[in-house]
């Protein structure tokens, strides 16, 4: 190859069958899908015109933006506090900490979700176990409701928004650590107003995935919600399986796509790692 | 761990440090004056950094004590001992502006903005840094970023201020005027300064006393001349610049000084006999040796033969092997050096009494 073509050339032909397996198993079918939001059920922008005004669908938006910041915020912070010991504890701490980052990986969207059910359920173990102990008489709501899908959704996302934080931590230099406390800055204070500062760019990277993870949320959400709590995705899935309405269904699709693609702008845009640290 | 603007007093009893089975600091003692500049120099691995970050509160000890104007800080963490830090790489807060950086240890403290306000300004006049206040570490040059941590280190006023080889990211020029910045901020401001460097040229500049390091051990401390001019052993000799060693025999001491053969001429020296007799070895520093016609009697000097020379511009080095197969190196000037190789190259090596000194044979 040397010679024939530059090294950029090469990584470009390398890269070459992923793009076209994309393009092919993603990009073309999603042209399809912007055809049918201007196609059907008549041709034109109708069906955007009803995304705006349909109140049904715009509950659902604000539903799904106020789920995906809560899990946001939740997810980001648990995460902070796990990555610290994970990169920064004693070697014991290290290990239980990757431990309870990875274990959730084997384990499969569905049964967790499930899980969570036989957890949190009238009859669950957490309601049984208040009853029990005279904690409380009714049992409490936690399930099939918002409540319930924002702790599913931030238990499946937290692992995820472990890695753009480590790797922030990771590169930040110890010696900013010890010369703030050498300048008389407690450890408390040290944290605060340098170590959180510097990673920034890590937290910033952490929030953007989680956010744009929770706004495609499916299983979740539609075991957890019990179909009170319906999110985007959810709304997409019976606008084009249960109330043909495919026009519609494919105009949320497009424009959840094209959010979620701005969102992902910004992203590489804060986390290109050397630009920040 | 001091009262502001007023210098620290350290001693250091007993210090020791190991890491697993390595020992990077062996029984340490040292008193480090009120107001003094004290460097710390030795190579890589020499115990100097680890003693500093001892200093700093950063590393334990594992055996000794520290005190600070008589007070036992041993046991006392980092940030209650708040000595200034000058970080190698500076160790700046990336995300706070050159003011936000150098008010930080005052803003710990608690002061009050007024007062912050005029110290930070103050420093930022002291420093040279006017004009670049509101800039990040990262629109600095390296020049500049060294002034803000000099800056954010002073700004405080600690008794003692530690520089963990400040230069080592300079260039040549930079590091001279940095080197005589940091002596200016240092008649300033009377703090004590404690001061890490593998560069002998800049512990010898800088410093009021020079401590030497080596595999863990304080070798010799002492003001520069005497560190230089006396070393204590042969690893501080030859550390602190290029030096001659010559085989001594039968030396015995004489009238203010000693005596002994040399290539089996008779040599004097004066001082630091009383320790050695029978067989030494005998240094000089090349600056010392000259080049002679031929001998003179009651001067000291050995025949030798001028091998090569390296023009240096203000002299010449020329290198010379003696009758018994030792090597030399003197710095002459540059007439001097073309005469003793152009005529058939043997010339006579003298030099004063006073300037050679006595090791300790194979020491």
């Amino acid at each position: 190859m040397r010679g024939i073509l530059s090294d950029r050339m090469g990584a470009a032909l390398l890269m070459a069958p992923l793009l076209l397996f994309l393009v092919l198993a993603y990009a073309w079918p999603f042209l399809g899908v912007v055809k049918w939001s201007v196609t059907l059920p008549t041709p034109g922008l109708g069906q955007y015109g009803a995304l705006a005004t349909d109140p049904l669908v715009q509950s659902v938006f604000i539903r799904t933006l106020r789920i995906a910041l809560i899990v946001t915020l939740v997810s980001v912070a648990a995460a902070y506090a796990i990555t610290v010991v994970w990169v920064r504890g004693s070697p014991v701490q290290r290990v239980v900490a990757e431990f309870c980052i990875l274990v959730p990986f084997w384990i499969s969207v569905l049964t967790r979700a499930f899980g969570w059910v036989a957890l949190l359920s009238n009859r669950g173990l957490i309601n049984t176990w208040l009853q029990s102990i005279g904690f409380i008489t009714e049992p409490l709501a936690l399930v099939r409701n918002e409540f319930g899908v924002i702790v599913g959704m931030t238990h499946f996302l937290i692992p995820f928004a472990v890695f753009p934080l480590a790797s922030a931590m990771r590169s930040l230099d110890d010696r900013v650590l010890l010369a703030a406390r050498g300048l008389g800055s407690s450890r408390m204070r040290t944290f605060w107003s340098v170590f959180v500062p510097m990673t920034r760019s890590g937290i910033i990277g952490s929030a953007l995935i989680v956010f744009v993870f929770s706004l495609g949320f499916f299983v979740t959400p539609a075991i957890l919600g019990g179909g009170r709590s319906v999110m985007i995705a959810e709304l997409i899935y019976l606008r084009i399986f249960q109330s043909p309405d495919w026009g519609l269904g494919a105009a949320i699709s497009v424009v959840l796509v094209l959010f979620v693609g701005a969102l992902m702008a910004l992203l590489f845009r804060y986390v290109r790692p050397k630009q920040l640290v | 761990m001091q009262q502001p603007g007023r210098a620290a007093e350290i001693k250091a009893i007993g210090i020791g440090k190991s890491f697993g089975s390595f020992r990077a600091l062996d029984n340490l003692t040292l008193d480090i004056g009120r107001g003094e500049f004290l460097t710390l120099l030795g190579p890589s691995g020499s115990g100097k950094t680890t003693f500093l970050m001892i200093l700093a509160g950063f590393v334990k000890p594992s055996d000794g004590r520290l005190f600070s104007d008589g007070v036992d800080i041993t046991e006392r963490p980092a940030e209650q001992r708040a000595a200034g830090m000058v970080f190698q790489g500076y160790a700046l807060f990336p995300h706070m502006s050159v003011e936000a950086n150098i008010a930080f240890p005052l803003k710990v403290r608690k002061k009050s903005a007024a007062e912050i306000k005029r110290r930070v300004g103050e420093m930022i006049e002291r420093v040279g840094l006017k004009g670049h206040e509101t800039k990040l570490p990262a629109q600095l040059s390296g020049g500049q970023q060294q002034r803000v941590a000099l800056a954010r280190a002073l700004v405080f006023e600690p008794g003692v201020l530690l520089l963990d080889e400040p230069f080592s990211a300079l260039d040549k020029s930079l590091r001279g005027q940095m080197q005589a910045e940091m002596k200016r901020l240092h008649q300033e401001t009377g703090t004590t300064f404690v001061f890490v460097t593998h560069d002998q040229s800049e512990a010898l500049a800088l410093s009021s006393r020079v401590a030497i390091f080596n595999h863990g051990k304080l070798l010799q401390v002492g003001a520069p001349d005497e560190v230089y001019d006396r070393p204590a052993n042969r690893f501080v000799a030859e550390f602190l610049g290029e030096i001659n060693m010559l085989p001594l025999k039968g030396v015995r001491s004489a009238d203010n000084g000693a005596v002994g053969l040399c290539e089996d001429r008779a040599v004097s020296l004066r001082g630091n006999a009383d320790a050695v007799s029978g067989n030494a070895i005998l240094a000089i520093r090349p600056e010392h040796m000259s080049i002679a016609r031929e001998a003179t009697v009651g001067e000291n000097g050995i025949a030798a033969t001028a091998i090569a020379s390296t023009y240096l511009g203000a002299a010449t080095r020329l290198d010379l092997t003696t009758r018994q197969g030792a090597r030399v190196t003197v710095s002459v000037p540059n007439e001097v050096a073309a005469a003793a190789l152009s005529k058939g190259n043997s010339v006579w090596l003298t030099w004063p009494a006073e300037k050679g000194f006595l090791l300790p044979d194979g020491g």
